[in-house]
């Protein structure tokens, strides 16, 4: 069966729609080397990630960062600063950082939110943050539609979102929910209980029940989205992972020696509760699901679902054009 | 500890106290690729008969049934085939076009034209799926051209004139990998001063063929080595023949066998190990980042935009896009306002003619209201003239009748008086 290209010289020949025949192959060609020449080529070009942190001060969120990376990635050391003062309005910091391992580069930055949720009136503090989300949409954008464009266009898209959840035990704040429910729609959320340690084996199965019914009530999707689950295999991969969400997390970035090993840990008059122990907590699993299974996927539904989203709404909304330039944007931050 | 290097945009580098798993990434990526799949397209051009199908056969090791062409074709056209290959876990959607009638016209100036539009056609829908509203990148099947083979005869003279002309206007476009065909028959001597003749006729004519890269040092050696055998003496077979207790593909001639996967008779194993065992993936990626980028800026400095605008400033995309359909607006209202003008004076026109018709009409209904009104005052007349008749001769009669009965009365007297008298 084979379809041929009508007059030549049309302008331009319509591509045709190919029909796919099974052909058998008889003997190795070497096909599969593919992987490997991918492989190689994404071990040389480097990845790049953004992780925002959100929540009050104090949850533990840059030790939490501290312990995913297992290096100084914020610069706060146990003891907090008493100097430093709490910003009247959320900031948004982001620093870059560069991690190999295993001769794969990868560039992290750090996304912090300090001031979040910390003023008497913390009316729309979401605001600043799903500004500074969209305005990477915006610059990304802008340099895709370029004529000339860069060969690897710099990603600062924010690719995963961690919101903090205090262990209150009982259920959700507003605050939470409002900042949750703005925001799932822009980016990838994954909601943490923070300082998992003062809850409970029950508590904490409880507190998260009653946490994922308050989300589902709400309408609230949070990372992995059911939404997106390609097939059947995702689907029950990712069930399973949705069940335990929230993860409760616990973080350190000092080392004890407990039976003969050293590992990460609180110590307490009684005990020492280790970091990366399932039994104690959590954090194990948050870091493999984000690091080590799920982080190309953050990327892609990143890349293919919320910025495409929000690239059809811009160029319907201006029927192809921007009103605002990303100057005027920074202006208006600085006002906040 | 810490280290502070500013390298990579100023950003510090973190040493890891532990295992962190971000040496796990590249598997993560190649884990999705294998789930979607890979595409590959082969672009084959050469004349009729100089062993394309053979070889695509003898490559990827299976038949896929292509009919004979003949050599009377009007002009050239292209034929597209897409197949699904799999092997261990790899997916692979391979299209391979092959040029129709390419050599065998007598006039052959516009031959290598149907080969340059149906590759710019596949950029040009890649364009504008990546230019619409609501797009499906990820999810799209790549039709562009990935490599070109490009067959030459094995005349062991020199290229065509139309090789030149061909790959000039597509070097620019695509990945040229240029062949011998049906190698096996040009000598060895020979073949060497061919190739060095080729190539030299392709250095200083300026067509740039696709040099294997050399920039990864595991690959960079042979890659070197493989750029210096270009272009590829080729041999295709389907067939098998026993050479020594094993099944080869070869072909059989009285004189000896040409086996196609021995080095020492062809070139075979090298083309098929750079294409695909090596640098399947460079060839896609240099097709995206390179060719296709290249047709894009041109294509969108042809539909007028600019990066720059008067005054060099950066003009972004969108906002020549505004400027463009600004002016289109423009323009539609003006047409819109000539077209009411035109409407407008139409109908006063029509207006105008139908107006007179009426008044026509009017003046022929009061002529025949008059004519109608005369008629009637003279049949008025006649009838008043008839009626004053009718009561005369009435008159008339009945004084007759009167006189009539007054005889009658006084005759009969009489009458009776003579038959008396008779008597």
């Amino acid at each position: 069966m084979s379809e041929l290209v009508p007059e030549p010289r049309q302008k331009p020949a319509v591509p045709m729609k190919p029909m796919g025949i099974n052909a058998n192959l008889l003997g190795y060609i070497g096909i599969d080397t593919i992987i490997e020449q991918m492989r190689k080529k994404t071990m040389k070009t480097g990845f790049d990630f953004n992780i925002m942190v959100v929540g009050q001060s104090g949850l533990g969120k840059s030790t939490l960062v501290n312990t995913l990376f297992k290096s100084q990635v914020s610069r706060k050391s146990s003891g907090w600063n008493r100097e430093e003062k709490i910003p009247k309005t959320v900031e948004i910091k982001a620093i870059g950082h560069v991690i190999e391992e295993g001769g794969v580069k990868m560039k992290l930055t750090v996304i912090d939110t300090p001031g979040f949720g910390d003023q008497i009136n913390n009316e729309n503090c979401w605001e600043p943050i799903e500004k500074y989300i969209n305005e990477q949409y915006e610059k990304f954008l802008k340099e895709e539609v370029n004529i000339a464009r860069k060969k690897r266009i710099p990603d600062t898209r924010v690719h995963c979102c961690l919101y903090f959840i205090s262990p209150t035990g009982h259920s959700l704040r507003p605050l939470d929910l409002e900042f949750m429910k703005h925001l799932s729609k822009v980016v990838n959320i994954i909601p943490v209980i923070a300082k998992a340690d003062t809850m409970t084996l029950e508590e904490k199965t409880e507190f998260k029940q009653r946490v994922r019914k308050e989300l589902e009530v709400n309408g609230i999707e949070f990372y992995p989205q059911k939404e997106f689950d390609e097939d059947l295999e995702d689907k029950t991969e990712n069930d399973k992972i949705r069940e335990s969400m929230p993860f409760a997390v616990v973080g350190s970035d000092k080392e004890y020696q407990v039976n003969g090993k050293r590992v990460l840990g609180r110590k307490t008059p009684w005990g020492i509760i280790e970091v990366e122990n399932l039994t104690h907590c959590e954090f194990a699993l948050l870091r493999d699901f984000v690091i080590r299974t799920h982080l190309q996927d953050l990327k892609e539904v990143t890349h293919n679902i919320h910025y495409e989203t929000y690239r059809a709404k811009r160029l319907n909304d201006n029927g192809g054009l921007p009103p605002m330039t990303v100057e005027t944007e920074e202006n208006h931050e600085s006002n906040l | 500890c810490r280290s502070c290097d500013q390298q990579n945009d100023g950003c510090r580098s973190l040493s890891l106290s532990g295992h962190v798993g971000v040496d796990s990434l590249p598997d993560q990526l190649v884990n999705k690729s294998i789930k979607q799949g890979f595409c590959f397209n082969i672009l084959c051009i050469g004349e009729t008969g100089i062993g394309k199908s053979t070889l695509i056969d003898s490559l990827f090791n299976t038949s896929f049934d292509d009919p004979v062409s003949t050599h009377f074709q009007p002009n050239v056209r292209l034929r597209a085939q897409t197949y699904e290959l799999q092997e261990s876990n790899v997916r692979l959607k391979l299209t391979i076009v092959s040029t129709v009638g390419f050599g065998d016209q007598i006039k052959k100036e516009e031959s290598y034209q149907p080969i340059v539009d149906y590759i710019d056609a596949q950029f040009e829908a890649y364009l504008q799926e990546e230019l619409k509203i609501k797009r499906s990148l990820h999810s799209y099947h790549d039709t562009r051209i990935h490599v070109c083979l490009y067959f030459i005869s094995p005349t062991g003279h020199s290229l065509k004139s139309l090789d030149l002309l061909t790959m000039k206007s597509l070097d620019s476009k695509v990945n040229i990998i240029p062949i011998i065909g049906k190698a096996d028959s040009v000598s060895k001597t020979e073949l060497q001063k061919f190739k060095v003749k080729l190539m030299s006729e392709l250095v200083s004519n300026g067509v740039q063929i696709y040099q294997f890269p050399t920039d990864d040092e595991t690959v960079s050696e042979i890659n070197a080595i493989m750029n210096g055998h270009l272009p590829f003496a080729v041999v295709g077979s389907t067939e098998e023949v026993k050479v020594e207790n094993k099944m080869v593909k070869a072909r059989q001639y009285p004189w000896g066998i040409v086996q196609v996967e021995d080095e020492n008779h062809c070139d075979f194993v090298k083309l098929r190990e750079m294409l695909i065992c090596t640098n399947m993936e460079d060839l896609r990626e240099q097709t995206h980042a390179r060719h296709y980028e290249l047709y894009r800026r041109c294509r969108l400095e042809e539909m007028g935009f600019r990066d720059t605008g008067p005054e060099n400033k950066p003009v972004s995309l969108q906002e020549a896009y505004e400027a463009k359909r600004h002016e289109f607006y423009i323009e539609m209202q003006r047409k819109e306002e000539e077209m009411r003008q035109v409407f407008v004076q139409r109908v006063k026109e029509k207006e105008a003619i139908l107006k007179e018709a009426e008044q026509e009409i009017q003046a022929k209904f009061e002529h025949l209201k008059r004519l109608h009104q005369e008629e009637r005052l003279k049949l008025e007349k006649n009838r008043r003239v008839l009626e004053d008749e009718m009561a005369m001769f009435i008159k008339k009669k009945a004084a007759a009748e009167l006189l009539q009965t007054q005889a009658l009365v006084s005759t009969p007297v009489n009458f009776k008086k003579d038959k008396d008298r008779k008597k």
